[in-house]
Order: structure tokens, then C-alpha cells, then sequence
């Protein structure tokens, strides 16, 4: 322990026997205090993850000191989780991108000079231009994630490509939406899960990490729930937080949801457990379902999934006997296996069964809104040829990243020479990194928008440095919990001095392509009060108020007046795909075998911590000191056999000889014996990330493999295999 | 006169951490340290597991050792129940922290005192929450006046077994622990 000049002192107090008053910084700073300090309390909405709460922020001399959550926003309800709360660690983050930066080594080697904004343009302009000579305006790619994507999103447009990829697509929750569609003709989310969670009486969690994965509002549904007296059943191969809680915790097989997903359904169907006159009015394909799945008995799914027949069985009648006001939930995060969609699709045939879209406890409905977002006012040129992000997949439903990055590489259906990337670190995104470098080499251009130098960032030929969500307006955003709501995002404090919005950089680079027709606008905000009328939202009380609901949106649940619609071919929900048996596709999910761990390896699986938000967050320094380094979770019966203590400092090996950095083995009896899980987004190797580089386990190094799901093009990332050697 | 208390329930709370967060923004706790945090513990063989999440803090126990170990009376006790330390009088010799059972204090090395959790009472004067309380993701965490039969900590003891740390202590805290829902298995 340092000992200050004032400990010393203090010290010397004591032992005389007095005080030294006069050097005490506690008087001087109570005097300081009372030197009236101007406050405001600043509502807006926080994006330290992509649930997006409302917030306010108390502002004390321009700055912000307390942020909470705004009691009026339906996401936070007056809380924010440790993220939202820690949003000042990256306000202020000492590491946070300063200036524009334009590269003087070579790609990677993180030699930059600093430039002015218009020089950063002007080279970006060239570059683009060159591009668009040479090989088409189609060959510009963007990668977004977060508030900024829309803005780049229209700059693409303007410019005339088509290529826009997300990782919350490809790398997340594609492949849920793709398999909900397929089956009711929508998502179940909105922006948010549609779970009705605080009034189901028995909720199934697969994989989902409810307590870990905070989702703010989500996480007080569910604790809701569980107070109203909910069941809890939790298929996960690790002791979750949220199994801690469960009274079915179904320790599953890595690899075989689907098995136990068609178990259940066949036990549904077989002991009637269905809800017979929900399904004869709103779905079709029963019979067909039934056939399919009559191979699936209790005995099959218990060795397939490795879990007691009678858990499974138990697990199912409980669902069964307090339906519909159940669920299973959907999901989330969704890229596991390479099969994912047929997963989705079992979960969704699971919830149809049980009659939960549209009830009570289920899977509430969307709120009934008539808002119209503004239209272009200028159409955008229309790209000569195709998007390729979609690649071949007959249901992909959102830009895939790694489609982007293939045609990068080998140059098919045609080159991809120049990437814009904002808010997303792909170097911790994309599975097989490798492949990332490689793509990066092929390029003419690489642009990061961003706040932080990381991984991505540091590859790039330009840095343009932007606002964090507490420095910027971002176009109004409407809320979808059960009560639809307008949101706003403003400003609590001015940018810092060299930093921009991604709407005045998009703006900006029109402006320096003479694409500037097609930006309506000078200030955002201009456009958000336009906005704010064709609504009949009063603007100034939305700045006021941060949140402003939409009258007579309620209506979660199935009434007679209030009549589901699903938009499938049927206009039903389709137990039996049409559109997957018209696209050669299993029309019921079938289970097949994933491959399993070689002797002496374990499947590498993933998660999240609740303080942390994909790679995003592990430098801001009060997110650090709750968690700044991963570990590898290993089972204790693992550990004994391997002469593994808790705590020893081990690192991981994958297939392909990749090593990781070394971390502490956690010891515990919470995970089987075939796979270790770290959490998610650590490893950076950013230099300039001064808290968090080189710190912890990258799980993105370690999946040189990933599988591709043949329905919607997204990745399984959970295919990896992995040895644990200890450090000495 | 009020008589603060805090009661957790256990099994509302997920381990997110927002409250440890929410603290040390509220009260500008110095890097690595904290005034209050959430153990998780887990007993048993795989797959008969059992996990405990326990959020801690300053007790405000009314037998206080801190108030006890203070050579100078610094630490004080308030007339409400909430355990204190006068910065002024503060010389930090660190004899509050080995007396406290519950590890709840740390010194503040640029300034040189003790300091803990306060029940976030600059907060209660103004009518709020303590910051842990406000921003609970579970509403694990309640506070309120024990003196007040209707309030919701007062009803909360009522209706539940509840637990205090180390009761052998003698220390009497303030701060209560109830399993509302336990989980069968
Ligand atoms: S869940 Fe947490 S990080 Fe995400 S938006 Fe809400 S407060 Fe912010």
C-alpha cells in the first residue's frame, strides 16, 4: 500500500495527538463544493450495449458524474446495469481515438500520423474514387454495428454499393430471425425479446444466459418472473447463473439442443400436452410435424443429449402443464453449430405447440404503431449489380460478414477493394481471424469509425475517430416493449474537441464525393424535429422528458379483437416449412450428429459477463476492476485427471496448432467434462488499449473453424476443438 | 425516529454487479476499491449443484466493533442506525478495518481516511434510494425504516426467515438476508 504525503501526515497527526486541519483536502474540497456548481440531469439513451435504456445524466460543470436509468424508458425503468452506470469509463477513457490518423507504415504495424479531418477525406475520396474506376461503386463493403451503421449505411447507398454486413447478423442473431419468419412471418424481437418473462409460469431457457448476458430490462422480467413464482428449466453444459436458479438445470451434450428440441416435440404431440384449438386455428402442418418427428422417443433424445430420460421427460410435462402461459425462450445469440436455423425452427415449432405466441407468459405481441420512419427524399442510384453479402443462402435475411470477406479474398462474383467498418472490432467478430488479415491485405482502403483503438482499428489506412453515445444526437429511435415509445438520443455533454458523429462524418463524405444531394439536412437534429412532427411527438418535451410513449399500442396478447397475423405463405404458422421443402430443405428439423471432441481435446464454448459487451467495453477502467481478465473453465473431474490446480495458469491450443495467451484454469464442478468455456472478447492486441492489452483469452483466435448454416449463411462458432496445457 | 435496514433477497439477485457499479459512480470510490460486492458461491458435486449470490456492505451493525476500535471517534453510530466516519476526525490508522468482520472498509489513499459505504445517506436527505438500491437489476436489493411497520423491509423480515452474516459475531447488523424463492433440486 503507497502511502501518501497526506497518510504520512496524518500519520504524524495521530501521534502527536491533534489533527492537522489545515492541510485537510476533505475541508478544501466541502469549500470547493459549496462554490456552486451548475447541474443538470440530461436524459438520453445509453448504447454501452445494444439494448439501449433510457438514461439520465446528472452533469455537474459540463461533466457527467452519475448516469441512471430514466424511470420513464420501458428498457430501464429508472436502472442501468454496471455497463450503463460505467458509461463515463469511456467517455473519458484516456485511450479514446483523438484525431484523425492516417497510416504510415504498413498495414498493422500501428505507425499513424495525425491529420485534419479534410485530409483524412481527401485520401479517403481518392482511394474511393480509384475503386469506383476501377472496379465499380460496388466494390466498397461496409461492417456496422451500433447507432453510427445507419448514416455510413446511406453513405454506401449514395456512393451506389450494396454491401452492407452486420456481425449481429452472421455472427449472432440471424439465424432466430430467419427461423421465426420461416414459422410465424416475423422475429420474435422487436428491439427487444418479446418474452413475456415476468408472467410466465414455467420458463426454458436453452444456452441462454439470463443474469451473465445483461440485458437490462430483460434481466428484471426474468427476476420478475422467477419472484411471481415462474419455473425455471435451463438446458445449458454449464452451470449458468441463471441454472443456479432453475429447477430443471439440463447439463445437455454440446451439439444435440436439437435432438432434445425434437424429443420434446415429440412428447408433446405424443402425450397431447398440445394446445389443440390454437393450433387448428392458427397453424397448419401438424400431421406432417407428427409424422416427422415420431422417430425421436425420450430414449433417443437421452443419448443423444446425454441427460437422464426422466429430466427430459419432467422438463416437458411441466411446460405442458401450465401452457400457454410458457415459454421456451427464442434465443439470442444464435451462431452455434452450422445448423442453427433448423434449431430456431425447432424452438419455434416448440412455442407453437405449446400456444405461447400471442398469450400471456408466452410470446407477447408487438405493440401496434404507425410510425413512419423518413423516406430518402432522393432516390439513391441503383447499384449495377447485385449485393453479394447474401451469398447463395435461399433464406439469408441480413448482410453476412464473412460473404463480404470471402469475395474480398478470392475476388468472387466480383472484388471487394475498400472497407468501411464502424463500431464493430471484426478481429473479434469474425471466426478464423487469419482470414480477416488476409481479406484486409487485398484491399485498397480500409476505413475505421470509431472511439477506441482497437484490434480492427489498428489495421486500418484511416482512423476517423468519433462521439460516444453520450456526446451525440442519433435519430429518434422507437421503442417496442409492450408499449411502443419514441426515445431520444442527445448530447449530455459537448465532444470532445476533435471527434465527430457518425451522421456528420457520413455527411462529411458525401459532401467530399458531391453526394451531398442526397443528405437532406445540415444538423441531425434538424432532421429529428422533422421527424418528431410528421409523429406529432412534441420534440421539446421529448428533450425534456427523454421518452415519450405511443398512445393505444398496447396489445401483447391474443383477444378476439385483437387477432394474431403471421406473414407466411399460409398466413399461418407453418409447422411444416413450404418455403424450406421449395428451397430443398428439411421442411421439419431433422437432428444430425455434430462431431465431437478428439480424445485428450474439449469443445470451446463462449459466453458473456454482465460487465462486459463483446470486446467493447474491457478498457473502460470501471468496467476493468469488476472484470479484466477471462479464465478457462474446466471441470474438476477434468482438472484432477489432468493434474490442473485452481488458479494455475494454463492456455489453450486449438486444431490448428493456434495458441492463446495464458490464463488461470477455473476449477469448478459448473461445466461437463467435454468442453471449457471463456468468456467472450478478451485478448486484445491493441498496444494502444492501455488497460486491457494482452490481457485474457481470445475465443475468436480459437475458432479457425466455423460452420455455415446452409439456410440463412450464418456461422456456427462453436465447432472448435481445443487442448489446455498448463503454462510450466 | 427512522431505523435503516437493508434486506437482500438472495434469490432475486443475478450477480450482474450493477449495484457495484452504481456505488462507485454515486460515491466517487477510488479505483479497485468498493464498498460493497457479490460473492457467488457454489456447493455440491456436478450436476447436483447449489449456488448462493450474497451481495455485501457495511453491516451498520448495532453493536459496531469499528465504533469500538476508533481511537480518535471518527466512526460514530447515528441516531438512525447508520454507521459513519467524521473525515475530520480520521487519522487512518486502519484500527476500524481489523476490527470490522465483514471487510467492509478500505482506506482512501489520496486523502488518507476510512471510508465505507454510507447507506448512500447524502441520498436519503434528498428522499432517494441508496445508488445500489435504485439501480438493482433484480430489486434484490430494499431499504427503508424498520420503525415503519408498513414498509417494505419491515414486511419483507415479517414474512421470511431471514439470516444476518456471522451472528455470532454479536454484532447485530442491519443489513438482512431472505431467500424469498428458494429452488428446489
Ligand atoms: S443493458 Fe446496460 S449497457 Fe445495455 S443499454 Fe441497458 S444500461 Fe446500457
Amino acid at each position: 500500500m503507497a502511502i501518501s504525503r497526506r497518510n504520512f501526515l496524518k500519520c504524524a497527526a495521530f501521534t502527536a495527538g491533534g489533527a492537522v486541519l489545515a492541510d485537510n483536502p476533505f475541508v478544501k474540497a466541502t469549500a470547493a463544493a459549496a462554490m456552486k456548481k451548475e447541474v443538470k440531469h440530461v436524459p438520453s439513451y445509453c448504447e454501452m450495449c445494444f439494448w439501449r435504456c433510457g438514461l439520465i445524466a446528472r452533469v455537474e460543470d459540463g461533466r457527467v458524474v452519475k448516469l441512471d436509468g430514466n424511470p420513464l424508458h420501458p428498457q430501464s425503468r429508472g436502472r442501468l446495469c454496471a455497463k450503463g452506470n460505467a458509461g463515463m469509463g469511456l467517455l473519458y477513457d484516456k485511450d479514446r481515438l483523438k484525431t484523425p490518423l492516417i497510416r504510415t507504415g504498413e498495414r498493422g504495424d500501428g505507425k499513424y500520423r495525425k491529420a485534419s479531418w479534410n485530409e483524412a477525406y481527401a485520401y479517403i475520396a481518392e482511394k474511393l474514387n480509384g475503386v469506383k474506376k476501377k472496379y465499380g461503386p460496388e466494390s466498397v463493403a461496409l461492417f456496422s454495428h451500433g447507432s453510427g451503421g445507419q448514416y455510413m449505411g446511406n453513405f454506401l447507398e449514395a456512393f451506389g454499393s450494396p454491401n452492407h454486413s452486420h456481425p449481429s447478423y452472421a455472427q449472432c442473431v440471424g439465424a432466430r430471425e430467419v427461423a421465426f419468419t420461416l414459422t410465424y412471418g416475423q422475429g420474435p424481437a422487436s428491439t427487444a425479446e418479446r418474452v413475456d418473462m415476468a408472467n410466465s409460469r414455467v420458463i426454458a431457457l436453452f444456452g441462454s444466459h439470463l443474469g451473465e448476458n445483461m440485458h437490462n430490462s430483460h434481466n428484471q422480467d426474468f427476476v420478475d418472473g422467477l419472484g411471481n413464482g415462474a419455473k425455471l428449466i435451463v438446458v445449458d453444459p454449464r452451470y449458468s447463473t441463471a441454472a443456479g436458479k432453475a429447477s430443471i438445470w439440463l447439463p445437455i451434450k454440446p451439439g444435440t439442443d436439437l435432438a432434445l428440441i425434437l424429443g420434446w416435440i415429440n412428447i408433446v404431440i405424443q402425450e397431447k400436452w398440445y394446445d389443440r384449438d390454437y393450433l387448428e386455428k392458427y397453424a397448419t402442418g401438424f400431421e406432417q410435424l407428427k409424422e416427422a418427428v415420431k422417430e425421436y422417443t425420450p430414449e433417443w433424445a437421452a443419448r443423444e443429449t446425454d441427460l437422464p430420460k426422466g429430466d427430459i421427460v419432467e422438463a416437458i410435462r411441466e411446460l405442458g402443464r401450465y401452457k400457454p402461459n410458457v415459454v421456451v425462450h427464442p434465443g439470442r445469440h444464435y451462431s452455434w453449430y452450422g445448423d442453427d436455423t433448423q434449431r430456431g425452427r425447432g424452438l419455434a415449432i416448440l412455442n407453437a405447440l405449446l400456444g405461447t405466441w400471442g398469450r400471456k407468459g408466452g410470446l407477447w405481441l408487438p405493440p401496434k404503431v404507425n410510425l413512419v420512419k423518413m423516406k430518402q427524399t432522393l432516390k439513391y442510384p441503383k447499384p449495377r449489380r447485385e449485393s453479394l453479402a447474401f451469398g447463395d443462402y435461399p433464406e439469408a435475411a441480413g448482410g453476412i460478414t464473412t460473404e463480404v470477406r470471402r469475395a474480398t479474398i478470392d475476388g468472387s462474383p466480383y472484388p471487394i477493394k475498400a472497407w468501411f467498418v464502424i463500431g464493430t472490432n471484426l478481429m473479434k467478430t469474425l471466426p478464423a481471424p487469419e482470414k480477416t488479415k488476409e481479406a484486409v491485405k487485398n484491399l485498397d482502403l480500409l476505413v475505421n469509425i470509431d472511439l477506441m483503438p482497437t484490434d480492427m482499428v489498428m489495421m486500418s489506412d484511416v482512423i476517423l475517430p468519433t462521439t460516444s453515445y453520450l456526446e451525440r444526437h442519433d435519430a429518434l429511435a422507437i421503442v417496442t416493449q409492450k408499449n411502443a415509445g419514441i426515445a431520444i438520443r442527445q448530447p449530455v455533454v459537448n465532444p470532445w474537441k476533435n471527434v465527430k458523429p457518425a451522421w456528420l462524418i457520413a455527411k462529411e463524405l458525401c459532401d467530399k464525393m458531391g453526394l451531398g444531394k442526397y443528405v437532406a439536412y445540415n444538423t441531425l437534429e434538424e432532421q429529428m424535429r422533422q421527424q418528431a412532427k410528421l409523429w406529432k411527438i412534441d420534440y421539446n418535451e421529448l428533450v425534456k422528458t427523454g421518452y415519450i410513449p405511443v398512445a393505444d399500442s398496447y396489445h401483447p396478447y391474443i383477444t378476439e379483437k385483437n387477432q394474431p397475423e403471421f406473414a407466411t405463405d399460409s398466413k399461418k404458422i407453418e409447422l411444416y416449412s413450404s418455403t424450406l421443402d421449395n428451397d430443398n430443405m428439411d421442411p421439419v428439423p431433422k437432428f444430425t450428429r455434430h462431431k465431437e471432441p478428439p480424445a485428450g481435446t474439449f469443445r470451446l464454448i463462449y459466453g458473456r459477463s454482465p460487465v462486459h459487451t463483446f470486446s467493447r467495453t474491457m478498457n473502460n477502467k470501471w468496467l476493468w476492476q469488476l472484470k479484466n481478465e477471462n479464465e478457462v473453465w474446466l471441470s474438476a473431474t477434468v482438472a484432477r485427471r489432468l493434474g490442473i490446480d485452481n488458479g494455475e495458469k494454463v492456455f489453450l491450443v486449438n486444431e490448428k496448432g493456434v495458441r492463446s495467451n495464458v490464463v488461470k484454469a477455473k476449477v469448478t464442478e459448473r461445466i461437463r467434462e467435454d468442453c471449457v468455456y471463456v468468456i467472450h472478447g478478451f485478448g486484445s492486441t491493441s498496444k494502444r488499449m492501455t488497460m486491457t492489452y494482452g490481457r485474457g483469452i481470445d475465443d475468436t483466435q480459437m475458432m479457425s473453424h466455423y460452420a455455415t448454416d446452409p439456410i440463412s449463411g450464418t456461422n456456427g462458432l462453436r465447432v472448435n476443438f481445443v487442448k489446455i496445457v498448463k503454462e510450466s | 425516529m427512522k431505523r435503516y435496514a437493508m434486506v437482500i433477497d438472495q434469490s432475486r439477485c443475478i450477480g450482474c454487479m450493477a449495484c457495484i457499479s452504481a456505488c462507485v459512480q454515486e460515491n466517487k470510490v477510488p479505483f479497485e476499491n468498493f464498498r460493497t460486492r457479490v460473492l457467488e458461491i457454489t456447493k455440491g458435486k456436478f450436476p447436483k449443484l447449489r449456488t448462493e449470490l450474497r451481495a455485501e456492505l457495511c453491516n451498520h451493525c448495532d453493536n459496531p466493533p469499528c465504533v469500538d476500535a476508533c481511537p480518535t471517534g471518527a466512526s460514530y453510530k447515528r441516531d438512525d442506525g447508520i454507521v459513519l466516519i467524521d473525515r475530520n476526525k480520521c487519522v487512518g490508522c486502519k484500527a476500524c478495518i481489523a476490527a470490522c468482520p465483514y471487510d467492509a472498509r478500505y482506506i482512501n489513499e489520496e486523502y488518507g481516511y476510512a471510508d465505507k459505504c454510507t447507506f448512500c445517506e447524502h441520498r436519503l436527505k434528498k428522499g432517494l434510494e441508496p445508488a445500489c438500491v435504485a439501480t438493482c437489476i433484480g430489486k434484490s436489493r430494499v431499504f427503508g425504516d424498520l420503525n415503519d411497520k408498513g414498509s417494505e423491509v419491515s414486511r419483507m423480515l415479517a414474512e421470511n426467515e431471514s439470516r444476518v452474516m456471522d451472528k455470532a459475531a454479536g454484532t447485530r447488523p442491519r443489513v438482512h438476508y431472505i431467500n424469498r424463492y428458494p429452488t428446489k433440486r
